[in-house]
C-alpha cells in the first residue's frame, strides 16, 4: 500500500503539551490516582500510556502501574486477515480486579479496536471502571464508543490515514495525515 | 503380403548394422536389408526417411493381469500399450489369478493375445504352484504350452531348496529361472530404499542387501546346478557386481534393469510427498546405484532393459504410501525415457539401446526376434528420435495410469510398430 | 520484531519449514503461553471454526493437548478416533478423508501409523492439516514444544549440545527434533544401539556416537526417547534389562552432562528402562514442563494456519 504523507498535524512539542493536558484531566477525574492502572493497547497505545505515566509522575508525584494489552486474538476481522498478525503477550503488573483501568490508544477510528480491547481486558478480571484515552480522535465511528480523554479531534476523510509515531517505537514523535491514493 | 520399409537408418546390433538401408518384408519375414531395394510388385511402402529402423523391441518383464485382475489390465489393453510404446513382443509374468502354473492358464493368455493380434505375448510360467513356494510347478507342461521361462515374480523364490531344484529341473527345457531377488526377512515392512532418504523421513526401508543376499545365494546355486538364471529388475550397484563376477566365471547368468531404476533415485519419494506412484519393488535406490546401473548399461554387463510394467487401478494407488501396492506401468514410456535420458545425453549409444531393448531381451529368453537378419520374424520398430512427446498418463492405452513420469517432456518415440510384417501401430 | 509471515496451509513436518517459520511458530507459542495464566483461559480467536481430531493411533496426551488448544481459541473440536477399528485399510482412510471433507472442517489434526498420511490428507482436503505424528516420520508439534521447553530453561538453542538417546530409527520425535534443533544451531549428538540408529542419520547434520556416556558428556540437554517394546521381536535389542544397562539414563550417568543440564522425554516413559524414576522425577527433569508447552504450541499452529487459509470459507 502506497501512502502519501499529506501533512504533519502534530509535532513533538505539541504532542508533549497535549499529553500533559490529558494527564491533568486524568488526575482530576481520579483523585489520588492510587486505584488507576494505565493500559496501553499494542502497539502505539503503549508509548502513549508511558508518556501519560511520566507526566502524572511529574504532576502528581505518583506513577500509576502500566499494563500492555495485545488485542490480536480478539479482533473481529481476524478471520478476514491473512496471514495472521504476530501475536504478542499481554501483561499487567498487578491484577486488574477492582482497578480503574485507563485504556490508552493512539487513534480512535471505528471503535472496533476498543471493542476488542474491552473484551480482552474483561477476560483478565473485573475492573471497577474502564476509561478510554486517545491521542487523536479522527471520527468515522462504527460502534457506539466514545473516549473519555481526547488529545485532539481531527476531522478526516475515509481515505485518509492517521499515522502516529513515538520516539520509543519509531524514528521520532509526530502525527501525520497520509492519503491513500484512489483505487489502492 | 510385401512391405518395403524405405529410406530409414537401420540399426541392428545383432549384425552390427547402423546405416541407411531399405528393409524388404515378405510373408511375415525379413527378406533383405540393403541400401536400395526396388518397390516390389503388389507391395506396400512405408517411408522411413529420418527414422530409425530397429528390430522389434521386446519387453521381457510385464504384468498383463489377465486372468483375474482385468480392472488393472487385460492382455488386449496390455499389448495395445506395448505396440504404442514400440514393443513388438512382451513376456508376461505368472502372478495372475489364477496363477499361470498350468497349461490351461498359459493357453488362456495365448488365446487372448491371438485375439488381440497386436504384439506377440510370451507367457512366463510359475516356478512354484500358486506362487506359494512349496511345490514346483509343472515346467514340462508349461514349456509345452508355450512358457518361455519360469518365475514367481512379485515374490522371490525364497526357499533355497526350491531354487536349487528349479535351476536343476529347468535345464530339461532349456528355460531360465527369472528371479525376483528379495530376502523377505531383510525386507520386513520396508517400502522404500533403506538409505539416507529413508533415514531422513522415517519410512521403513528395504535395504539393497535384501536383493544382494538373494542374488549371491542364487549365483552359488546356479554355479552348482548349471541352470540358467536371470535377475529381474536388478536395482543395486552391488547386485550388478555379483552378476559381473559370476559371468567372469562363465555362469549362465543374465540380468535386466528397469527405466525407473536408471532415471530416478530414492529422494524422489520424499520430493513427491510420498505419492504411491513412486512406490515400486525393488524400490528406487540411491544415486550411487543409479550411476552404477547406467555404467552397467554402457559396459555391457546388463543384458536388457525391461519395464516391469505393473498396472494398478487409481483407487489402489491413491492410498497412503505404506498401504498402496508396489509397481508402475512402463510400456508406453520406456523407449521415450531411454531415448531422451540415456541416448540423448550420450550415456549410451542408440545402437546399445536397441540392443538392450531388442537383441538382448531376445537372447535372455531365447526368443525369436531381436534381429533383422534375412529369414527373421518381420518384427520391426520405427523410431523418430526427434519426435517431441509429453507423457500424458490419462491418454495411455494401458488401463492403468500409475506412473511417476506423467507430464515429463521427452524427445524420441516409436512412430510405427510392425509385427510379423503387419503394421500394428502408427503414431498420428 | 519478526518479519516472517505464515503462508503454509498445513503443518506437516519440521523438515519443510524455514528457520523463520520455526521462529515464528515459537514466538507465537510463547505469546500463547500467557493465555494459560489468565483467569479466563479462552480467547475468541477461532470462534466458529471446527477442528477435527483424527487419531488413527491411540494417544491420549497429544489428542487432549490439541483439544485444549482448540478450546482455548474458542474453536469447536470433534474427536474422530478410529484406533482399533478396521482403519488399517487404506480404502477406508481415503473414504474417511472424503467424508471429513464433506463436513467442511477448518482444521484436521491427524495421527497415523503410516508415513505421509498427513501429506496425503493435505492434498485431498481444503482444511489445514496438522501432523500429530505419522509413522516414524515427523511429529512437528512435539519438536516445537521441546524447543520451547529448552528455551525456557536455557534461554537459547543455538550453541547448545543436545544428546538424543534411544531408538533413533523408529522415532518421529527424534526426527522432528533433529530437523529443528540443527536448524536453530544446536549441536545434536545421537546414540543408541547400532540396530536402532541408521548409519545415514549423519546426513541430517548430527554427530553419531555409540554409547550413552559419550552422548551425554557435557551436554546441556539430554533427550531420552521412548523404547517401543515391540521392537524386541524384530531382533533390534535382546532384552529390556540389557537395554537399560546400556542405554538407560540414571543419576550416576547424568553426572557426565553439564551440571545444569536438563532432561527431556516425550512420554509416555518406560520407567526403569530408558530412564530411571530418580531422574524422571528429579530436579533436572523438565518433562512436565514439556506437556505444558504443548498446548501453547498447538494453539500457535492452529492460529497461524488459520491465517494462511485466508480466514473462513
Amino acid at each position: 500500500m502506497n501512502l502519501h504523507p499529506k501533512a504533519t498535524i502534530l509535532d513533538a512539542d505539541q504532542i508533549g503539551r497535549i499529553v500533559r493536558r490529558m494527564a491533568g484531566e486524568i488526575a482530576e477525574a481520579h483523585r489520588g490516582l492510587e486505584n488507576v492502572m494505565l493500559v496501553g493497547i499494542r502497539t502505539r497505545g503503549v508509548p502513549l500510556a508511558e508518556a501519560i505515566a511520566d507526566e502524572l509522575d511529574r504532576l502528581e508525584g505518583f506513577r500509576p502501574p502500566l499494563g500492555t494489552l495485545d488485542i490480536t486474538l480478539y479482533r473481529d476481522d481476524l478471520s478476514l486477515v491473512a496471514p495472521k498478525p504476530v501475536v504478542k503477550e499481554s501483561h499487567f503488573p498487578e491484577p486488574i480486579q477492582d482497578r480503574v483501568v485507563v485504556l490508552c490508544d493512539d487513534v480512535l477510528f471505528t471503535g472496533r479496536t476498543v471493542r476488542a480491547a474491552l473484551d480482552a481486558l474483561l477476560d483478565f478480571g473485573r475492573p471497577r471502571a474502564v476509561r478510554l484515552a486517545v491521542l487523536v480522535d479522527r471520527g468515522w465511528r462504527e460502534l457506539p464508543i466514545q473516549a473519555d480523554f481526547v488529545g485532539r479531534k481531527v476531522p478526516t476523510s475515509a481515505s485518509e490515514v492517521i499515522k502516529v509515531a513515538f520516539a520509543a517505537t519509531d524514528d521520532g514523535t509526530q502525527v501525520q495525515i497520509l492519503d491513500r491514493p484512489a483505487g489502492a | 503380403m510385401k512391405l518395403l520399409v524405405r529410406g530409414g537408418r537401420v540399426v541392428d546390433p545383432s549384425q552390427g548394422l547402423d546405416q541407411p538401408a531399405d528393409v524388404l518384408i515378405e510373408h511375415g519375414a525379413v527378406v533383405r536389408v540393403e541400401p536400395s531395394i526396388a518397390v516390389p510388385a503388389h507391395g506396400e511402402v512405408l517411408e522411413a526417411r529420418g527414422l530409425v529402423v530397429a528390430p522389434g523391441l521386446i519387453d521381457i518383464h510385464v504384468h498383463l493381469r489377465e486372468p483375474g485382475q482385468e480392472s488393472k489390465e487385460t492382455v488386449a489393453s496390455g499389448v495395445a500399450a506395448a505396440v504404442a510404446g514400440g514393443f513388438t513382443a512382451v513376456a508376461c509374468m505368472a502372478n495372475t489369478s489364477p496363477v499361470n502354473d498350468s497349461r490351461l492358464v498359459t493357453e488362456t493368455i495365448l488365446r487372448s493375445a491371438e485375439r488381440a493380434g497386436l504384439a506377440r505375448v510370451y507367457p512366463i510360467g510359475a516356478v512354484s504352484k500358486k506362487l506359494e513356494g512349496d511345490e514346483m510347478a509343472s515346467f514340462g507342461q508349461l514349456a509345452a504350452a508355450g512358457c518361455v521361462a519360469f518365475s514367481d515374480d512379485g515374490r522371490p523364490v525364497f526357499n533355497t531348496e526350491l531354487m536349487r531344484r528349479a535351476l536343476e529341473y529347468s535345464r530339461h527345457f532349456d528355460r531360465p529361472i527369472v528371479q525376483h531377488a528379495q530376502d523377505l526377512d531383510l525386507t520386513g515392512d520396508g517400502v522404500m530404499h533403506e538409505g539416507t532418504s529413508s533415514a531422513c523421513c522415517g519410512m521403513p526401508g528395504i535395504p539393497g542387501l535384501a536383493e544382494e543376499v538373494m542374488i549371491a545365494r542364487d549365483l552359488l546355486l546356479a554355479e552348482e546346478t548349471g541352470g540358467r538364471y536371470h535377475v529381474a529388475h536388478l536395482s543395486t550397484a552391488r547386485s550388478l557386481r555379483l552378476v559381473r563376477e559370476a559371468r567372469a566365471r562363465s555362469l549362465q547368468v543374465t540380468c535386466e534393469v528397469t527405466p525407473h531404476h536408471l532415471l530416478l533415485a530414492d529422494r524422489a519419494v520424499i520430493d513427491a510427498g510420498f505419492h504411491a506412484h513412486w512406490k515400486m519393488n525393488p524400490p528406487l535406490r540411491d544415486q550411487r546405484d543409479v550411476e552404477g546401473l547406467v555404467a552397467g548399461l554402457a559396459d555391457g554387463s546388463i543384458d536388457a532393459i525391461a519395464s516391469d510394467h505393473a498396472p494398478h487401478t487409481a483407487d489402489e494407488k491413491v492410498l497412503e504410501f505404506q498401504t498402496a501396492p508396489f509397481g508402475i506401468v512402463g510400456l508406453e514410456t520406456t523407449l521415450a525415457l531411454c531415448l531422451d535420458r540415456l541416448v540423448r545425453p550420450g550415456r549410451i549409444s542408440l545402437s546399445r539401446l536397441i540392443e538392450l531393448l531388442s537383441t538382448g531381451p531376445a537372447r535372455v529368453l531365447g526368443l525369436p526376434g531381436g534381429t533383422l537378419r534375412p529369414g527373421a520374424l518381420a518384427d520391426v520398430t520405427l523410431i523418430d528420435p526427434e519426435r517431441e512427446l509429453e507423457v500424458v498418463a490419462a491418454r495411455f492405452r494401458s488401463k492403468s495410469r500409475n506412473t511417476p513420469f506423467d507430464g515429463w517432456k521427452l524427445r524420441g518415440a516409436a512412430v510405427a510398430t510392425i509385427v510379423g510384417g503387419r503394421i500394428v501401430y502408427r503414431a498420428d | 520484531m519478526t518479519e516472517a509471515i505464515w503462508t503454509k496451509k498445513d503443518l506437516l513436518g519440521i523438515s519443510e519449514l524455514s528457520t523463520a517459520e520455526i521462529e515464528l511458530l515459537l514466538a507465537t507459542a510463547e505469546s500463547f503461553a500467557e493465555v494459560a495464566e489468565r483467569p479466563v483461559k479462552k480467547v475468541p480467536t477461532l470462534r466458529g471454526k471446527t477442528v477435527v481430531n483424527l487419531f488413527f493411533e491411540p494417544s491420549t496426551r497429544t489428542r487432549v493437548s490439541f483439544e485444549i488448544a482448540a478450546q482455548r481459541l474458542s474453536a469447536d473440536i470433534v474427536n474422530f478416533s478410529t484406533e482399533g477399528s478396521s482403519q488399517s485399510k487404506g480404502e477406508t482412510l481415503f473414504d474417511t478423508a472424503k467424508n471429513i471433507a464433506s463436513m467442511f472442517p477448518d482444521f484436521v489434526v491427524v495421527r497415523h501409523r503410516h508415513v505421509g498420511v498427513p501429506a496425503m490428507l493435505a492434498r485431498e482436503l481444503a482444511a489445514g492439516v496438522v501432523n500429530a505424528g505419522d509413522g516414524s516420520h515427523e511429529h512437528p508439534t512435539q519438536a516445537l514444544l521441546d524447543a520451547l521447553t529448552i528455551r525456557r530453561h536455557k534461554g537459547r538453542i543455538e550453541g547448545l549440545t543436545v544428546a538424543m538417546v534411544g531408538d533413533i530409527a523408529h522415532s518421529r520425535v527424534a526426527r522432528s527434533n533433529i530437523h529443528l534443533l540443527t536448524r536453530l544451531g544446536a549441536h545434536v549428538r545421537v546414540a543408541g544401539p547400532r540396530t536402532m540408529v541408521p548409519a545415514e542419520i549423519g546426513a541430517l547434520g548430527v554427530e553419531v556416537v555409540w554409547t550413552l556416556e559419550e552422548a551425554i558428556r557435557d551436554a546441556d540437554v539430554v533427550m531420552m526417547l521412548r523404547l517401543q517394546l515391540e521392537r524386541q521381536s524384530r531382533f533390534l535389542f535382546p532384552s529390556l534389562g540389557e537395554y537399560a544397562q546400556l542405554f538407560g539414563l540414571n543419576e550416576r550417568r547424568l553426572e557426565r552432562a553439564k551440571p545444569d543440564a536438563i532432561v527431556l522425554h516425550p512420554g509416555p516413559m518406560n520407567r526403569g528402562v530408558e530412564i530411571s524414576s530418580a531422574v524422571a522425577d528429579g530436579p533436572r527433569s523438565v518433562i512436565l514442563d514439556q506437556v505444558g508447552q504443548g498446548v501453547a504450541v498447538r494453539m500457535a499452529a492452529l492460529y497461524l494456519l488459520a491465517g494462511a487459509r485466508g480466514g473462513g470459507r
